[in-house]
């Protein structure tokens, strides 16, 4: 039967999402190419600490460029879509502000919650597209028994990204597809090079999109001279977990859990950060002993394989993009808050990143660590 | 696919009369106008001939035309080329980037400019002209018509006005140019930029008129071409395509075709409004008194609608028209003319700009009204701000 059905993909320029659109131009489906344009990279280049050039991903015309070419060579339309204020408002506001009240924020999720499977979401509607295809490694099937729509680590879960996506409702589950879910890295590399795309050697990205090098401290000190703000004083002290005063601080928005060094102390044994206090700028440092809890707070918490997360439950709880799913019983304690309790204690449970709940492959939902 | 193309302002198609003036210099007459011998001759009679058509469209002397790149060009040679440092100049916030950025250099280069505002109809008044007026100003420039709104600005009062004060008026006649009966002498200018392709001529190549008299800084060092105006061999080709579509454009006019393409689009503006709520014309003053504009051109707000969506769809169907700037990335950014309209935010993202050529057909107009209505009947489905409103009303 021959594929009538129109689906978006959003093609960021990479290798992953330009795999997806010639996929599934071959089975023969009707393709539209989108891309997003969501951060204009110029707008701080060559401000204190920022590079002269742009050097960033993110929108970068470059990848524009080598969507555009793809689309062009598949035989699709493709249109660049315009959602630079949502993006602004939704994840990079929030991104600085997470960081000046003393937690580590994930973007991705942000974006990916707020704009790709949001806004463009809506933009594939309006121009009659059923559904949107993008290039991440996760899986999306209904489930009849549960009638659910679940959300399902990859093939290749060196490269699942379900941990970004556990935001996502039933909704926009419901209209997405991933069709690199069964696929591994290298298959799809040998895919993009079957369907003679040029990029297929391309290299992955890593870094956040819109912070260049990956600096992100100077990225805050740049946007923030840009929106005519100063950066709010969060300058404190050091304190150890004893509670003794070692030393001061710059600001709470230079460090993260876990962290090592920088401190700007030192004492015969490794310290690290242990935790970091919004409320009275203090930065608490200890040994790597007290970097391990076997709680933690989830909050705005989206279920997915279940209709709400009210009964305990036992699962393998993911805290951070590089963590490996440790087991884990949760249980409702709040209006919308989640305690996890793991059987082993965690490493560097940092606010401000997911809690993402995983059932086997099935994610059961997720929240952000309070 | 049947497909419909109502992005004039943007480009327009060579018109099949132009694309066969214009072949014989790719070929068999291929000459550079400088040389002596024949074929260089032969060239040089064809600039020459396209030059007086040209200046038969602006109603001025051959030797005050300076042919150019384009439009931007035209523009970036009027601008820089009239003013030094320490020269007051005065524009308007609605230009076309390529007057508004050289205006912004001649900032960084010691120049003082003064950004004058328009009115919700898109126009500037003459009276902020004469009061922006210093003793060092020395160029005023106030485009003819806007490529957005196609509004049409007073600038022959701005001339009168520039007359008197001894300063010289430069106006960017892009959209203008070919559309709507033009005349140095009643505008009083001292410089007018016009584009090729703009007015069915191929893409890379304008013209620039300069009053006799009147000195100018040329843009590029090189050769004397162009009367030492402009620098570099002459694109033969281009030049001619530009003599005909200038020909073509007098003749049309002449005519009163400009008269009938006003009725298409005016057939496409009240189908619209007929037939959609909350649509409206930019360029309208609050009691409809709509500013004059050239016959070619509508822009058209629907609240609750995000025009980025209603081009892609359009596009879709098969028919081209555009919303706001496109941004390096062939993004849609916002319009900074209907910002400078005063219009708020979500009014210039809803905005649609319809623009005809002299290729556009009736038939062209129903095919597109259909389209429109279609699409912005499933847009406002699917709007929730549409919903609300209309649960609220």
């Amino acid at each position: 039967m021959p594929n009538t059905d129109t689906i978006a993909v959003a093609m960021s320029g990479g290798v992953d999402s330009s795999t997806v659109a010639a996929m599934l131009r071959a089975e023969g489906h009707n393709v539209i190419g989108l891309t997003m344009q969501l951060w204009n990279q110029r707008r701080l280049a060559g401000r204190e600490g920022m590079p002269e050039s742009v050097q960033g991903r993110c929108c970068s015309l470059d990848d524009v460029y080598d969507a555009r070419r793809v689309a062009q060579q598949i035989g699709i339309p493709y249109y660049v879509v315009n959602h630079e204020e949502r993006f602004e408002r939704d994840v990079v506001r929030p991104f600085v502000e997470e960081y000046l009240s003393g937690r580590t924020p994930i973007p991705c999720s942000l974006c990916n919650n707020h704009l790709k499977f949001d806004q463009l979401l809506v933009v594939a509607q309006q121009i009659g597209a059923e559904r949107v295809a993008t290039g991440h490694y996760a899986r999306v099937a209904y489930d009849e028994s549960r009638r659910r729509w679940l959300l399902k680590r990859p093939a290749d879960l060196s490269k699942d990204q379900t941990y970004f996506l556990f935001g996502l409702t039933q909704e926009q589950l419901s209209r997405t597809m991933f069709p690199l879910g069964d696929m591994t890295k290298p298959q799809v590399r040998e895919l993009a090079r079957q369907h003679g795309l040029a990029l297929a050697e391309k290299p992955d990205s890593q870094e956040i999109c819109f912070v260049p090098g990956g600096d992100y401290k100077r990225f805050i000190d740049a946007y923030l001279a840009e929106q005519g703000e100063s950066l709010p004083d969060t300058a404190g002290e050091l304190v150890t977990t004893g509670g003794e005063v070692i030393g001061e601080h710059a600001g709470i928005h230079n460090f993260t859990v876990g962290q090592r060094k920088g401190l700007g102390v030192a004492t015969g044994s490794p310290l690290y950060v242990i935790q970091i206090s919004g409320a009275n700028k203090q930065v608490v440092v200890g040994g790597d002993e007290h970097l391990y809890s076997r709680t933690l707070r989830a909050k705005r918490v989206n279920p997915i394989s279940v209709a709400d997360l009210g009964e305990p439950m036992r699962v393998a709880v993911k805290i951070r993009h590089r963590h490996e799913p440790a087991a884990a019983m949760i249980e409702r304690v709040g209006e919308d808050e989640i305690l996890v309790t793991f059987d082993q204690p965690q490493r560097a449970i940092t606010p401000g990143q997911a809690a993402v709940f995983y059932d086997g492959e099935i994610v059961v939902g997720g929240g952000w660590i309070a | 696919m049947r497909r419909v193309y109502l992005d004039n302002n943007a480009t327009t198609p060579v018109l099949p009369e132009v694309f066969e003036a214009m072949r014989p210099y790719f070929g068999e007459h291929f000459g550079n106008a400088s040389s002596i011998h024949h074929h260089g001759q032969e060239a040089r009679a064809a600039v020459e001939n396209a030059r007086e058509s040209v200046a038969g469209l602006l109603g001025c002397h051959t030797s005050e035309i300076v042919f150019t790149s384009g439009g931007t060009e035209a523009d970036n040679l009027a601008v820089a080329g009239l003013v030094a440092a320490g020269d007051h100049v005065i524009t308007s916030s609605v230009e076309h980037h390529a007057v508004l950025h050289a205006c912004k250099h001649l900032e960084e280069i010691g120049c003082e400019v003064t950004v004058l505002p328009v009115d919700g109809r898109g126009l500037v008044d003459p009276a902020d002209v004469r009061r922006a007026l210093r003793a060092n100003t020395q160029l005023i420039s106030v485009m003819m018509a806007n490529n957005e709104t196609g509004v049409l600005q007073p600038v022959e009062e701005i001339g009168k006005i520039a007359a008197e004060a001894g300063v010289k008026f430069h106006t960017d006649a892009v959209q203008a140019a070919g559309k709507a009966a033009l005349d140095v002498n009643r505008i009083g200018c001292h410089a007018l930029s016009i584009s090729g392709h703009k007015m069915h001529a191929p893409q890379g190549v304008g013209a620039l008129f300069v009053k006799k008299g009147t000195r100018l800084q040329p843009l590029f060092r090189g050769g004397g071409h162009e009367r030492s105006r402009r620098a570099g061999t002459e694109n033969v080709p281009g030049i001619v395509a530009l003599g005909k579509a200038a020909q073509l454009a007098k003749e049309w006019l002449d005519r009163g075709d400009d008269q009938k393409m006003a009725a298409l689009r005016d057939r496409l503006e009240q189908g619209i409004l007929a037939h959609v709520e909350e649509a409206g014309v930019n360029g309208a003053g609050l009691n409809g008194d709509k500013a004059p504009r050239v016959p070619n051109t509508t822009n058209i707000y629907f609240n609750h609608i995000e025009g980025e969506s209603l081009v892609i769809a359009a596009d879709l169907k098969g028919l081209a028209v555009s919303g706001g700037a496109a941004c390096s990335s062939g993004a849609t950014e916002p319009s900074h003319v209907l910002t400078a309209m005063g219009l708020p935010a979500d009014r210039g993202r809803s905005s649609i700009r319809f623009s005809l050529g002299k290729q556009t057909t009736a038939e062209d107009i129903d095919f597109a009204l259909a389209i429109v209505l279609e699409t912005v009947a499933r847009l406002r489905e699917l709007s929730p701000l549409y919903r609300k409103a209309a649960l609220s009303s």
